[in-house]
């Protein structure tokens, strides 16, 4: 079928995407700060893809721009095939979704949770009657597990794991193909982590929608991806299939973010060497020049500094943007 | 060594313990009645050892730590139990006491580096405040000169530029370095970290906690380590408490706590987190929602999440008993397994 249309298996294909942010230095001038400077991954339906990488590495800005909620500098950004620009956003929106990281101030706290989710399907005029916009609500309470009685409630009454819920429930309503999930499970404690996770997986398999998975914590992507990319300073560094990244990590910023995830088990804990890296990560404002973490890189070499490494594939889709590894 | 007597064992305990929390219990009293924040809490702290205090939040974690340095907010109170301090009760301390024991024998490093410095002073001088309180760097130069070194000691970078600035100036990483370094300024015996690298990057993170650690063995100090994150205190402490609903679920060393859990909220928990062997396989989430301090069941605190409650549960708080390899957990399944063993040897 897609074939037919000339449509591509990718339900995302984002080519060279760039946002800039303008940042006033003095009077009348301004620099650009560089939050994603050319990045470029595809998503097929029903897959998760994590982005990982610490604060400020632009993660966060990669899954706002594909929804357009900052308009990019440049690249582009093709859905199901169809070039998305700022003019068919709205109705692709419909296919679109996002949870936001913060459920405590991602909801309306003068809504009522029937509000809170009826909103999207207000907004595609998705129903007919009231009777109708009910049935959808309670339906789709049902399927991120609320009890139907809570929806005359206001958001402030639920715990923070519930409210993640509501949060779900929104993105759902309108029955997307693709969720971003910004940091969708940070915020929860660990006991409540693993029930938002786990319906994460479920709602995958039971509507087959696309994640982009945004988190800091690296064990939860691995649990939840099929693929992950790793991001430095607005640029991803390696992309790989989650047990692979894991299990042969080949950028040296990989190989230290993975071995500076503090491991749930003593014995290995005490066993491995932490790969500790020197200083902070530089100010986007003031970038490197060539291999953004070359500062902070051992094997750094002269070539680095001069010259960006791009992606390149190492085998079987494992693409690692080093001049050394 | 054999021939040492039961009392001379136990003085010799003693004198290793630098801290022993006893049946500690602190509530707030709100407008809408006593939160029993931390409810019998009991633990020892030996010298230079590193506790680890997990639960998730509401626990009663930090309210214990607080308490300890008595930095309870003004509605919250410690009303029972007994903080000894090297054999001395702290909650016997005046004001005045008190004033010299915090941030000389005990200091606190808090989880927020981007609020528990002051904005509108510069590092050195908040540096130097402490330094001039407490120790015998009572000129301005000499407490600057020690405020380098210390700010050296904990790896930032130019100190002597460093200093001069104000916090905005540094990023989360470096300001709880200069939060570290005001906690060791005085080279406390217990250093109190609540949530030290919540805030910070895993990268970050893991530079915080192997200079922790570092210091740690430089310094001998002892330290009790606050978090949720199980992965944190697995890599970093020698001995475990387990904290629910403000009481503590169990206790042991690091090793009796991860491999051989006795409660059935830290099996949950152990269970609920992704590591390396469940990646294929779907987490076991614990069911239900954290508990509200206000609405304590009268039994464990526990008991409404836990799927293998029984009766017993519901009505009484479970004792603390020791398990067969010498960790303690309060959970009634123990005593009913105990019970079971008892009656078949019969």
């Amino acid at each position: 079928m897609s074939e037919q249309n000339n449509k591509s298996e990718y339900l995302v294909e984002v080519n060279d995407l760039k946002m800039y942010f303008p940042v006033k230095t003095g009077f009348m001038k301004t620099i650009p700060l560089k939050a994603v400077d050319g990045v470029s991954f595809t998503i097929k339906p029903g897959e998760t893809l994590g982005l990982v990488g610490e604060s400020g590495c632009g993660k966060t800005t990669v899954g706002r721009t594909l929804l357009r909620l900052y308009k990019p500098t440049g690249g582009e950004f093709r859905f199901n095939g169809e070039l998305v620009t700022d003019k068919n956003i709205t109705p692709l929106r419909k296919q679109m979704q996002m949870v936001f990281q913060d459920p405590y101030s991602s909801l309306n706290p003068r809504m009522t949770v029937e509000d809170i989710i009826g909103e999207p399907l207000d907004v595609h005029k998705l129903y007919s009657n009231r009777a109708e916009r009910r049935e959808k609500i309670l339906h789709l309470m049902e399927l991120v597990g609320l009890n139907a009685e809570h929806a005359t409630r206001y958001a402030h009454e639920f715990s923070g794991g519930q409210r993640q819920r509501i949060g779900i429930a929104r993105a759902l309503a309108v029955d997307p193909k693709f969720i971003v999930c910004d940091e969708p499970v940070s915020a929860l404690d660990v006991s409540i982590q693993a029930q938002v996770i786990n319906m994460f997986e479920e709602l995958q398999e039971k509507l087959g929608v696309a994640y982009l998975f945004i988190a800091h914590d690296l064990l939860v992507v691995h649990h939840i991806s099929n693929r992950i990319a790793v991001m430095y300073l607005g640029r991803i560094v390696e992309i790989a299939d989650a047990d692979e990244l894991n299990d042969h990590p080949i950028h040296p910023y990989t190989l230290s973010l993975l071995s500076a995830v503090p491991v749930p088990d003593p014995r290995t804990a005490r066993k491995s060497q932490r790969i500790i890296l020197e200083g902070d990560v530089p100010s986007p404002l003031r970038m490197p020049s060539g291999c953004p973490f070359r500062t902070r890189c051992r094997y750094a070499t002269e070539q680095c500094a001069n010259e960006c490494p791009s992606l390149t594939d190492r085998g079987g889709g494992h693409m690692v943007a080093c001049w050394n590894k | 060594m054999s021939t040492l007597s039961v009392e001379e064992k136990i003085r010799r305990n003693e004198e290793n313990l630098i801290l022993s929390v006893q049946d500690l219990h602190t509530s707030f009293f709100t407008d809408s009645g006593e939160v029993k924040a931390v409810n019998g809490v009991s633990f020892n702290l030996g010298k230079g050892k590193i506790l680890g205090v997990v639960g998730e939040s509401g626990s009663g974690k930090s309210v214990t730590a607080y308490s300890i340095m008595q930095i309870l907010a003004d509605t919250g109170r410690v009303v029972g139990g007994k903080i000894l301090y090297k054999g001395r009760n702290l909650l016997d301390f005046s004001k005045k006491e008190m004033d010299a024991f915090r941030g000389d024998k005990c200091s606190i490093i808090f989880q927020d580096p981007m609020t528990s410095l002051n904005p509108v002073f510069t590092v050195g001088y908040q540096l130097n405040e402490a330094l001039r309180l407490h120790t015998n760097y009572k000129t301005k130069e000499a407490a600057t000169q020690r405020s380098i070194e210390l700010l050296k000691m904990v790896g930032v970078n130019e100190p002597e530029k460093r200093i001069h600035q104000y916090p905005y100036e540094h990023s989360g990483g470096m300001r709880q370095r200069v939060m570290i370094a005001m906690a060791l300024a005085c080279e406390p015996d217990i250093l109190i970290a609540d949530e030290p690298t919540t805030a910070l990057d895993v990268t970050i993170q893991a530079q915080i906690l192997e200079l922790m650690k570092d210091l740690q063995k430089q310094l001998g100090m002892a330290i009790i380590l606050v978090t949720h994150d199980l992965g944190v205190i697995a890599s970093m402490c020698d001995e475990i408490i387990v904290m629910y609903g403000g009481r503590v679920c169990e206790r042991g060393t690091a090793d009796d706590i991860f491999y051989n859990p006795c409660h059935e909220y830290t099996k949950g928990l152990l269970r609920s987190i992704p590591n390396v062997d469940n990646m294929k396989e779907k987490l076991v989430p614990i069911s239900g929602t954290p508990i509200n301090l206000l609405n304590m069941p009268k039994g464990c605190a526990f008991c409404p999440r836990c799927d293998n409650a029984m009766k017993i549960c519901l009505e009484e708080v479970p004792p603390e008993m020791q398990m067969p390899d010498g960790h303690y957990a309060s959970c009634w399944l123990n005593v009913k397994k105990q019970m079971e063993g008892v009656s078949a040897d019969e």
